[in-house]
């Protein structure tokens, strides 16, 4: 089911992958409890939380155990109940060790204070102080996959205004439906949370942007949306990367945000539905967060499904709920198949930031052989930041930082357009990391 | 786990595009006007495709083979289109051992000489097709007549394009409308059947070929519309200020090589800009350059030099000439 009509998208560059929404059609399965949860201190941009427990301690679900220190950071709370185990050091995907709580789980026993009916809650009570303190305190961060801390996004810098709040539902990457299947299951509970922003942003207009290949979810919220006031639908054409904020903005309100600008000076603030949702259980249920919904996904998997997952659950655990890891596995992916990280270890847990577990075969792991560039111009073409990524590459290999800089490659969002086109098999997006991570030394230097 | 797993940066999908599919698409699109060269010029147009086709292939790989002793890179097609572009803008009575030292000045010194595929600054099928014109006035400029299988092609009888035609005509003080009576009509000029290069006499054919490659996406339309506009324009311009001197617009379009250089030759990746506004911008030029030579330049077509002057600068164009930056312009409305 598509919308046929002319719809609005951002103009330059972008890709069409293949989509493969396997579990679009599939509720949220609420997964059991693990026996053990490892949670992670540092799962958000910004300083790692302190822990606030120690071995032998009793923790309760939604108890504070990672105290965030510093404006950009944020609180790491029990996401079950039971005995702390172990404060270490330990593996997070990236193979790196970071300090983590290891909890034994016993029972399911919630703070008191968190409502756990799931009664909708419309009459937002609190006044904006009260919501800001109370996100801070619940430790939202944004659920799309950057993991910044929510209660830093809104609050403005002085003599900045925000005229508009942007919800981004466009979930552009292959396989993932978490925030599709939020948006037709929670499209209610969503809502008070945006009109919860709207009250702290102090804004009139809020618009959802959702991609036509969402169509039900589209249908879903335009007909709730009419008992929300100022919260508008927009649906999107299917374009890869409309997901990021820069594009959405872009195709929403036809305003471009400036390099190394922030959405807040073309006047808006972007959320994602998921960051929303949170939001709600936040402010009116007390609930901080300490669960999120994963697509767990993969043509090789034999029960692709979404989750409502405890934070620092193993990611094991979710792909035996899944149908176990199949033989012929190559790749697990965290995220989605454009810009998700691949890991090594299924024993590393749940973090906030994660919106999907990809698993891929062995065949589909491979690169192929690095040839010539031929100067086809599709990087070119295809990049949504009009960079020009055939270029960028020789000059981080040369080493011409000054020139990279000129040539704006800060501005790039990793998206891997570039390499995803690239007929050649060329690694464009590798090397222009390469030098985004040097020119960012060196403008670190000048400082 | 016993098993170790991939870990690699993203993306982790990857597009189906590949170098050899895109060099085969280009030859796909050639088919028809392949088809029209031997529908018009019989076995002579058979014998020219062949052998520049084959000698290409075959310098590619002894030259990388031996000389180089590196990995040959003849699967990926680049050579098949050199050979092919370089017949298709040769005369069908063309002689075979010219043909070959042709391909060998193209692939040797147009391509391989630079680096190979990627790393050559002219287009090779031109550069082969200048030297051999350069060097063989006569053999290049005696044009057979396009009579299909009928002919023989080793007495055909030869005659002049109507370029020539034209050019020699106004030389002598004729004017253009006395000069057109002896030219073919627009309908030959559209279908092919005319004398000139086996590849660039069918108009439709080139077409075609242009609406191949631009549903795939192998090519944009910023090169191709961009030459034969400006032709259009400034011929345009030349024949309403002094239409006894000057041919029209339509004419200069359907004849020489101009469609067969903006749809095959100036679209060459290795050699046209990366920009979409470095596209237009050498697009404008060649089709400027093409008119100046036709019309003012001792050579009655000039599309060849054109094509081959732009891509000296290339490299100029993709330095100054940058994308349009996300951002660039802001618009707080």
């Amino acid at each position: 089911m598509r919308i046929n009509q002319a719809l609005k998208t951002y103009k330059r560059g972008g890709i069409h992958p293949a989509e493969y929404k396997l579990t679009d059609k599939s509720p949220v399965q609420i997964l059991p409890l693990p026996e053990q949860v490892t949670i992670l201190l540092s799962q958000h941009i910004g300083v790692p939380a302190i822990p606030v427990v120690s071995k032998g301690d009793t923790v309760k679900v939604g108890q504070l155990i990672g105290h965030g220190k510093g404006f950009v950071s944020a609180n790491i709370h029990s996401s079950v109940s039971g005995k702390v185990v172990k404060i270490d050091s330990l593996p997070d995907l990236t193979g790196y060790k970071k300090p983590a709580v290891v909890i034994e789980v016993e029972g399911d026993e919630w703070e008191e204070n968190i409502i756990q009916s799931t009664d909708l809650k419309e009459d937002i009570t609190l006044s904006e102080d009260e919501i800001l303190e109370k996100i801070r305190e619940s430790g939202i961060v944004g659920l799309g996959g950057a993991a910044f801390p929510s209660h830093v996004k809104l609050i403005l810098p002085k003599n900045k205004k925000a005229e508009a709040l942007i919800i981004n539902g466009v979930e552009c990457e292959p396989y993932l439906t978490s925030d599709h299947r939020l948006m037709l299951e929670y499209g209610e509970e969503m809502m008070v949370g945006i009109r919860i922003l709207m009250k702290v942003l102090n804004v009139r207009k809020a618009m959802i942007g959702i991609e036509n290949n969402k169509a039900d979810a589209i249908y879903h919220l335009t007909d709730i949306a009419s008992k929300f006031p100022g919260i508008e639908v927009y649906p999107l054409k299917v374009k890869y990367p409309q997901g990021s904020e820069k594009q959405l903005i872009k195709a929403l309100t036809g305003r471009e945000v400036p390099s190394l600008k922030l959405p807040v000076d073309v006047g808006v603030i972007v959320h994602n539905v998921s960051t929303a949702y949170a939001i709600y259980e936040a402010v009116q249920k007390n609930k901080p967060l300490i669960n999120r919904i994963i697509t767990v996904s993969g043509k090789s998997l034999k029960k692709p499904s979404n989750f409502v997952v405890r934070i620092g659950t193993p990611i094991q655990f979710l792909i035996e709920a899944a149908g176990g890891l199949p033989e012929n596995t190559g790749k697990v992916i965290s995220g989605g198949l454009m810009m998700g990280k691949a890991f090594n270890s299924l024993d590393v847990p749940v973090i906030k930031g994660m919106s999907g577990i990809l698993v891929l075969p062995e065949d589909e792991t491979k690169r192929k052989t690095i040839e010539p560039c031929i100067r086809c111009s599709k990087c070119v073409t295809v990049c949504p930041m009009g960079l020009e990524p055939y270029l960028l590459m020789p000059l981080t290999q040369d080493g011409n930082f000054y020139r990279l800089e000129k040539e704006m490659v800060l501005d790039c969002l990793e998206c891997g357009s570039c390499s995803y086109i690239c007929p050649a098999n060329r690694p464009l997006l590798d090397y222009i990391r390469l030098g985004k991570t040097d020119v960012n030394k060196i403008i670190r230097e000048r400082r | 786990m016993n098993k170790l797993l991939t870990v690699s940066p993203s993306p982790h999908i990857y597009g189906k595009d590949t170098t050899p599919n895109l060099m085969y698409g280009v030859i796909i699109a050639l088919i028809p006007a392949i088809l029209a060269s031997i529908l018009y010029f019989g076995w002579g147009s058979v014998i020219v495709i062949s052998v520049a086709v084959i000698s290409s292939v075959l310098f590619e790989f002894l030259i990388q083979r031996f000389l180089l002793q590196k990995k040959t890179t003849i699967q990926d097609g680049s050579a098949v289109i050199t050979g092919l572009l370089l017949s298709l803008c040769l005369p069908s009575n063309f002689p075979v051992s010219l043909i070959i030292l042709g391909s060998l000045f193209a692939i040797g010194v147009g391509k391989l000489s630079f680096g190979g595929l990627g790393n050559n600054p002219f287009n090779p099928a031109l550069v082969g097709r200048v030297f051999l014109f350069i060097s063989f006035p006569a053999k290049m400029t005696s044009w057979p007549e396009a009579k299909g299988f009928q002919t023989q092609f080793i007495d055909a009888s030869t005659g002049a394009t109507p370029l020539n035609i034209i050019k020699e005509g106004l030389g002598k003080g004729d004017s253009i409308s006395h000069l057109m009576d002896k030219i073919p009509t627009y309908q030959q000029l559209f279908f092919g059947n005319m004398g000139g290069s086996i590849g660039e006499v069918a108009a439709v054919a080139l077409i075609l070929g242009l609406a191949y490659l631009l549903l795939r996406k192998i090519i944009t339309w910023h090169i191709p519309v961009s030459i034969i506009l400006t032709v259009v324009i400034f011929t345009g311009i030349l024949w309403l200020v002094n239409p006894a001197q000057n041919a029209d617009p339509l004419f200069h379009i359907l004849s020489g090589g101009i469609l067969l250089g903006a749809i095959f030759m100036a679209t060459d990746y290795v050699t046209s800009p990366m920009t979409s506004k470095g596209m237009i911008l050498y697009g404008i030029c060649i089709g400027i350059l093409t008119v100046v030579i036709r019309r003012f330049g001792s050579y009655p077509e000039g599309v060849q030099f054109a094509i081959l002057i732009m891509n000296g600068f290339v490299p100029l164009i993709n330095y100054y000439i940058k994308p349009k930056r996300f951002g660039e312009e802001v618009k707080n409305g």
